[in-house]
């Protein structure tokens, strides 16, 4: 590895370590934090997931929680054991009731099946632009909740999916994680990336100089899509047990919000902004809990719900005081590599 | 000839709801390119005023509703929009998403999140005839008050000066402060007509479902912005046809799906909104001035 290599994997080099660091201090923490911090990690997952895409190509996207969705049912129904889904689900067909694939298969097939999907309805999707490209995907993720929610005989439809497999702890959620990270800095470094970005900036003289950028949002879609799989499959064997509803309006905007507010041009940004929002929740729930004053005989606590109000006006304060998010769309350490004279990276 | 009035009802009533909505956040976008989300909230405070205030005669019920949804729009320009209008879209709509969700959680928490139960007009609920055909009181009215509305609005846009300036500025808003149209003043306006547009939906609104809870203009906010994608973003006329088409889509879809597609009306409305778009990116009624000129 040259010098330059390494400087420019710096910023991976560091997020990496915030990452063994979180997971690291969250093995000497009780249990309910240790939670919080494998949810962190998990969402770690699904925000780099949609840089991938939206980062590259500017493009809003709405439909990552769908993803998600099919992600973590793909890999529910495959790694469950047979006795267990005959009990919720008695109308699968026979090979699906049969499957029970090891626990590793669950998030790459999730990932697999998200990609092939994204493959298809992004092939369209991915004329679009702005405004109706982001439409386009509140869309795509309104179907997949309505397909599944009512879905009854693959997914329960409304009723909860009870008894997965719970693999997921800090040091598996933080080797994906990783991994995700990895990915999302290997694809930003590729020459299909640095087009995308090009096409973000100017679309027209993106096309003028011979990008196809349709093809390349199309490959980051994919990709984004396959990241946002593996996310929902874990998402599913953290908690459990799944619901439709856990993937609709609200982790949409939660997502994409911690990818604004972290700053949505770097992948820095994408792993702070997930940081620091999940960071801002934790805090305001132990307030919410109370906290005892140290030596002192009463315990401060805030009303039910006032937690969420105040994670609203801090993430619009973020907004206003950074409108490129807390990053401002830099990387961490990505001036090492900057040779010869200033100039802006794209 | 029966189901025919009856199903025609339904869809123009639907479709007014969706279509004042969706001229109250096509007008917003119109000036200023902001997806504005918080709309939803600016329907659901109202209607609470209406709950708040049922007590009272209709129409001090309502007019306090007007009051507090037009100081809230207003209020949301000045404090979160205004500082931003520089910004990128994105982080305009992300920022809207935001207010909305702050809004959200200031009702969740001081007032609960379980629905309240409201009847603003009882007068409304019951059944009127049209020759043999029997329709719901409530969904003439909205018919007709969705009508007036639009007829208001329309001479209000084509014949005030004030009116003039605002197409002015939703036609090329740099262009139009060149030549003396006040910025501030059109945005504000803009978001105070957004903001009795949503006090009248809520009436409607509320009216039609009995009872408010903390998300209630949610789903009417988003079938109200795919609305305007559709009809075209930022252009008036096509922001009410886009309102219309959807409530007449969505209604003939619940009464022609066969029964066991039924639970998935919405899913064949949000595919036939992408299959709208491949066709017509910029809608049906693309805005003169939103393509960028190169």
């Amino acid at each position: 590895m040259t010098r330059e290599m390494v400087l420019r994997a710096a910023p991976l080099l560091v997020l990496v370590a915030v990452l063994l660091a979180i997971t690291l201090g969250a093995g000497l923490a009780d249990t309910v934090t240790s939670r919080r911090v494998i949810l962190c990690l998990v969402n770690v997952v699904a925000v780099v997931g949609l840089y991938i895409f939206m980062g590259n190509s500017g493009v809003l996207n709405f439909s990552s929680v769908g993803f998600m969705a099919i992600g973590a049912y793909v890999a529910a129904l495959l790694t469950m054991p047979p006795n267990a889904k005959g009990m919720f689900l008695p109308d699968l067909p026979v090979w699906l009731m049969a499957a029970e694939l090891p626990a590793l298969a669950g998030p790459v097939l999730g990932g697999l099946v998200c990609a092939g999907v994204a493959l298809v309805v992004g092939l369209p999707i991915m004329r679009l632009s702005g405004i109706a490209a982001a439409i386009a995907t509140f869309s795509l993720m309104f179907i997949c909740y309505i397909v599944l929610g009512n879905w009854t005989s693959l997914t329960g439809g409304q009723i909860s999916l009870v008894g997965l497999k719970a693999y997921v702890g800090p040091w598996t959620a933080c080797g994906f994680a990783v991994g995700a990270v990895v990915v999302a800095f290997v694809y930003q470094e590729t020459r299909w990336a640095l087009a995308l970005r090009a096409s973000r900036e100017d679309e027209v003289a993106a096309r003028a100089s011979g990008i196809r950028v349709a093809t390349l949002r199309l490959g980051a879609f994919v990709l984004s899509a396959f990241v946002c799989g593996v996310a929902g499959a874990l998402y599913g064997h953290f908690q459990g047990t799944l619901r439709v509803e856990s993937f609709y309006l609200d982790p949409t905007f939660l997502l994409v919000t911690m990818l604004v507010v972290g700053g949505m041009r770097s992948l820095t940004g994408a792993v702070a902004g997930c940081l620091v929002i999940s960071l801002l929740t934790e805090v305001l729930r132990l307030v919410e809990v109370g906290v005892t004053v140290p030596g002192g005989a009463f315990t401060l606590a805030a009303p039910a719900g006032f937690g969420d109000v105040v994670l609203a006006a801090l993430m619009l304060l973020i907004l206003l005081f950074r409108p490129n998010g807390i990053t401002g769309g830099r990387e961490i350490l990505g001036n090492l590599a900057e040779t010869g004279g200033r100039h802006d990276r794209i | 000839m029966n189901a025919f009035v009856q199903i025609l009802v339904d869809a123009l009533s639907l479709g007014g709801l969706y279509a004042l909505t969706a001229l109250g956040i096509g007008l917003i976008f119109s000036v200023m390119r902001l997806a504005n989300f918080a709309h939803a909230e600016l329907v659901t405070c109202a209607a609470y005023a209406l709950f708040a205030l049922s007590a009272h005669p209709l129409v001090m019920a309502f007019a306090g509703s007007v009051v507090l949804a037009v100081l809230l729009a207003v209020m949301t320009e000045r404090l979160a929009f205004r500082p931003l209008r520089a910004a990128d879209p994105t982080t305009m709509m992300i920022a809207s998403f935001t207010v909305s969700m702050l809004i959200q959680k200031l009702l969740i928490f001081s007032l609960g999140s379980r629905p309240k139960s409201l009847d603003p007009a009882p007068v409304l609920s019951q059944a009127v005839y049209i020759g043999p055909a029997q329709v719901s009181l409530l969904k003439l009215v909205t018919i007709a008050v969705c009508a007036v509305l639009l007829i208001a609005l329309t001479l209000f846009l084509k014949r005030t000066s004030f009116g003039l300036q605002m197409r002015a500025a939703a036609e090329n808003f740099t262009m139009a402060r060149l030549t003396g149209v006040r910025a501030n003043a059109v945005i504000v306006v803009a978001f105070a007509l957004s903001g009795v547009l949503a006090a009248v939906v809520a009436l409607l609104f509320a009216a039609q479902s009995g009872f408010v809870q903390p998300r209630l203009g949610v789903p009417l906010m988003i079938t109200a912005f795919v609305a305007t994608v559709i009809g075209g973003m930022g252009s008036l006329p096509g922001a009410v046809i886009g309102g219309l088409l959807v409530g007449v889509v969505t209604t003939l879809l619940q009464t022609f799906l066969p029964q066991d597609l039924r639970p998935f009306r919405e899913a064949f409305l949000f595919a036939l909104v992408i299959l709208a778009l491949l066709v017509r990116p910029n809608g049906l009624f693309p805005a003169r001035g939103l393509k960028e000129r190169i």
